[in-house]
């Protein structure tokens, strides 16, 4: 490769990742196709170690690549100093990541996806104007380092995912869901299960008052509430910093005995799947929680090194910049009470399955909160609608020390978080009016 | 791969790159066509802690073309500029799968144009060692703060030269500048976490993030008396926000639902946002204006090539307008804003804000102060959120007020409510207009866009604060 043999003219070690990725969205709004688009892109990342210190440049399309070289070697001079080594050449075990028929399907039949999934979705209420977007891609990723250090990789990608609002006067609802993965699916049944769930759900409104109140998250209000603030604290690098407030309970309980946690890069056809990550570091099964127990963070060469530990296979470039600790995939394990069970235990709480803001508060102190987007009332074990102009505020290490259930119903959201509901007690409720 | 863009130079117009996009839009059976080429480049630099964490530059080519036909789009983005006329054709074949009724878009004139920033100190021109050296020195003043156990810099400028032409006879040549900084002080004592930060931008002028020695000192000794903070008791509040957080509000909780994309297909939401509707007191207007010279969103010609100008969303109270894009002006028979924007070429434009605020009226803070027996004082932001009709907003700085005098600090609050509601229910707008220009702009999967809000102090009764 051209571009490592310059680099390393000048630079002690260097390593280059590149990735060149073909997608194809289908848009459709308000109930009709909008667009189709074919998105090409590729680019290249050189990092390399001179003087001691690391330089990064990325370079897409034509106008770049003889630049990047010169720009690494500029930011060089101000890098922080290079304290690992590239990995060198190693066997990575075969992950499957990729389905040859999604290259195949052609783009007439995924709108015809899409029509089926927003006429499954009107037949229950045709009133609606749903936003759905069905995408295929394939991408490619390369990554090659002076110590020798070589891997290459391709995955496919399917999508599906819904977005559905419901206006009535000034009274909107929003419902909505996704799934995708590696593999190329038709079926169009358990999302539009899930929406028309949301919307039977929220057929009714329902009064709630401010007050401390049990909450069941569903998978998809754990992703939207919850998520943010654990990611964060178990990132090598707010540990080191001793941001987290987990950096030093490593071996002890600090949730609840119920729950496991781990990122999984190995999962078949997981879209966060892959043989080795960003750095050429080999894939792994995680364990970041242990029956309550915290067991490991996650790290990429540079924080493990500074750390003092091993680059857990987490090392991600977002957006094809920097790399940094990211997860792969998640798994929250599921537990033995039915979500039926959790809504007929509740007297008065809450269903939460979106918050709006969520991400706004203190999330490296674990507080989460903000307004509840989509979500229930429960009364006397039975749902009965859907609240309104209502907030939730909490903080992850007091609600998750201890559960009143996890569901049996596990399922994955979004492709990177395999989660069932988890039912929680005492949770800040602040609603208007009162 | 084609060198195509050692050929674009921001200085007149390029014969070169002028006839190879003429050949390619040549003889096609389309409504409408448009293409972009693109050229960017951007230096990062991000600390955490003592840290230096990232330092690092890019550059980016690439271009898109989009064409229209019987009413629906096809859109194809691309590195590479070889086989222009192939991917014209793919376009073309992926805008016939839909065949809706056909659209004609609001007319616009062809406009032949270059715009190039005239900056006195260009943020992307200065060595890299002098940024380093400044953030370096706001920086040690945030981490030799008492109880400060961390800190996050982020700092970003970027440079966008831009090709613009249409199969109408548009060809607008484009440059952009932006620059970005945000600092934020963590401090920590036992296992209490709290921060405190601040975010600013310009358009490229490197001057705005200098002598800001003062306010890291001042984020950091925030972030430490926050951990003794009490949080505020939930419920409703009389609140008055300060001219940053009143700038989120007019841009998350209003501005949003004037973009004619949420609305031109809704016909329940259109009933809603019907122009001549009240919204609010006769002191409300808000604005939206590209045109402002030298703020983050202003710009002469939207991505779509249409000339900017000046849009009153409210005036006086009432709904005046909206932002449009060539495709939803037309559909609803209004004019076209220039409001329509894409982050970069792997996107097609949508409708967006550019700088979007409150109008000053003549209430001073201590006016506003006067008869509010408990009430909550909120300042700045960590961020904002919309889902048209509910907003969430949080402050990163908040005080209760108690016998229309400020008293103690908070924990940082989320205010929530409807806008409905909530437009009606301000009932004072200061004197003090202020523009903000950190942050940026997400919508439908593009984000950051550069954009600005502001707003004078504003006051606003019966608002939901969240807390424990």
């Amino acid at each position: 490769m051209e571009v490592l043999r310059s680099a390393q003219k000048v630079a002690e070690q260097a390593e280059v990742f590149l990735v060149s990725s073909r997608a194809v969205p289908i848009q459709f709004e308000a109930n009709e196709l909008k667009q189709v688009q074919t998105k090409e892109s590729s680019s290249t990342a050189l990092r390399i170690f001179r003087e001691g210190r690391i330089g990064f440049a990325t370079a897409s399309g034509g106008g770049g690549l003889e630049a990047l070289v010169d720009m690494a070697v500029e930011t060089s001079q101000f890098g922080s100093p290079a304290n690992f080594q590239f990995p060198s050449s190693q066997d990575y075990s075969e992950v499957c990541i990729v389905d040859p028929e999604v290259e195949e399907i052609a783009m007439e039949r995924m709108v015809e996806i899409g029509k089926e999934l927003i006429a499954r979705i009107r037949g229950h209420t045709p009133d609606i104007l749903c936003d759905v977007q069905v995408t295929k891609g394939t991408s490619s990723t390369f990554l090659i380092n002076s110590q020798g250090g070589e891997g290459r990789y391709d995955r496919s990608f399917f999508g599906l995912s819904l977005e559905g609002i419901l206006v009535r006067d000034t009274d909107m609802l929003f419902v909505g869901d996704s799934a995708s993965s590696c593999r190329f699916s038709d079926n169009i049944d358990d999302l539009a299960d899930r929406v028309m769930w949301q919307l039977e759900m929220a057929k009714k409104k329902a009064a709630v008052s401010t007050k401390l109140l049990p909450i069941i998250f569903t998978p998809y209000g754990v992703a939207s509430a919850l998520l943010s603030p654990l990611v964060l604290a178990f990132n090598g690098k707010a540990v080191l910093e001793g941001a987290s407030p987990l950096k030093d309970k490593l071996g002890e309980q600090v949730f609840d005995k119920k729950l496991s946690l781990w990122d999984d890069a190995t999962i078949a056809y997981g879209v966060g799947s892959h043989p080795f990550d960003d750095e050429g570091v080999h894939s792994q099964r995680l364990p970041l929680v242990t029956n309550g127990v915290v067991t490991n963070f996650l790290y990429d060469l540079q924080t493990a090194a500074l750390a003092g530990t091993q680059s857990t296979g987490n090392g991600k470039r977002v957006g094809g910049g920097f790399p940094g600790p990211a997860i792969s995939s998640l798994i929250l394990s599921g537990g033995d009470v039915s979500f039926q069970a959790m809504v007929e235990d509740m007297k008065e709480g809450l269903i939460v399955e979106q918050v709006m803001g969520a991400e706004q508060g203190n999330l490296l102190g674990g507080d989460f909160g903000g307004n509840v987007l989509l979500g229930y009332k429960v009364e006397n074990g039975e749902i009965v609608g859907r609240v309104k102009d209502t907030m939730i505020a909490g903080n992850v290490y007091q609600v998750l020390k201890e559960l009143l259930g996890i569901g049996q119903e596990a399922r994955w959201v979004g492709g990177i978080l395999q989660t069932p509901p988890l039912y929680c007690s005492r949770v800040s409720v602040v609603t208007k009016g009162s | 791969m084609t060198a195509l863009f050692a050929f674009i130079r921001v200085k007149g117009y390029n014969r070169g790159v002028r006839d190879l996009i003429a050949d390619a839009l040549k003889g096609h059976d389309a409504d409408y066509i448009e293409i972009h080429f693109e050229e960017s480049q951007a230096t990062n630099i991000a600390y955490r802690g003592e840290r230096l964490e990232e330092i690092s530059r890019a550059r980016n080519s690439g271009g898109n073309i989009r064409a229209l036909v019987q009413g629906s789009w096809g859109f194809v983005s691309f590195n590479r500029l070889d086989g222009l006329r192939d991917k014209v054709a793919l376009a073309l074949e992926e805008a016939r799968l839909a065949g809706r009724e056909s659209l004609k878009l609001f007319p616009t004139e062809p406009v032949v144009d270059t715009v190039i920033p005239q900056l006195e100190q260009d943020a992307t021109a200065i060595p890299l060692a002098t940024k380093k050296e400044l953030l370096d020195s706001y920086n040690n003043i945030m981490l030799s703060s008492p109880k400060i156990q961390s800190s996050r810099i982020n700092y970003r400028d970027a440079r966008r030269q831009s090709i613009f032409a249409n199969s109408e006879g548009s060809y607008i040549e484009q440059a952009k500048t932006d620059l970005n900084l945000r600092l934020t002080a963590i401090a920590r004592e036992d296992n209490e976490v709290q921060q405190a930060g601040l975010s600013l931008g310009s358009n490229g002028e490197f001057s705005a993030v200098e002598g800001l020695h003062e306010q890291a000192g001042e984020i950091a000794r925030r972030a430490a008396a926050l951990l003794s903070a009490p949080q505020v008791k939930g419920g409703e509040y009389t609140v008055i926000l300060n001219p940053v957080l009143a700038g989120v509000f007019a841009h998350e909780a209003f501005g949003h639902l004037s973009e004619s994309d949420f609305v031109y297909q809704n016909e329940n939401l259109q009933q809603v946002m019907v122009l001549g509707k009240k919204f609010g007191g006769k002191h409300l207007n808000i604005i939206d204006d590209p045109t402002i010279p030298n703020l983050r969103g202003s710009y002469k010609y939207d991505d779509e090539g249409t000339p900017t100008r000046k849009t009153y969303l409210i005036r006086e109270g009432i709904l005046e307008g909206r932002l449009h894009s060539r495709e939803t002006a037309a559909k609803m028979g209004e004019k076209a804003t220039g409001n329509a924007r894409a982050i970069n070429y792997l996107f097609p434009p949508i409708v967006r804000m550019s700088n979007t605020f409150i109008e000053p009226d003549s209430a001073s803070f201590e006016e506003m102060l006067g008869d509010i027996e408990e009430g909550v004082y909120v300042k700045d932001w960590y961020g904002g959120t919309t889902s048209l009709e509910m907003f969430t907003f949080s402050a990163g700085e908040a005080y209760m007020i108690r016998r229309g005098r400020l008293a103690e600090l908070l924990r940082p609050v989320v205010l929530t409510g409807n806008v409905f509601t909530t437009l009606q229910n301000i009932d004072a707008i200061g004197n003090d207009l202020e523009m903000n220009q950190g942050g940026g702009c997400g919508k439908g999967g593009q984000s950051p866009l550069p954009v600005s809000n502001g707003s004078p102090h504003i006051r606003i009764r019966h608002c939901v604060v969240g807390g424990r």
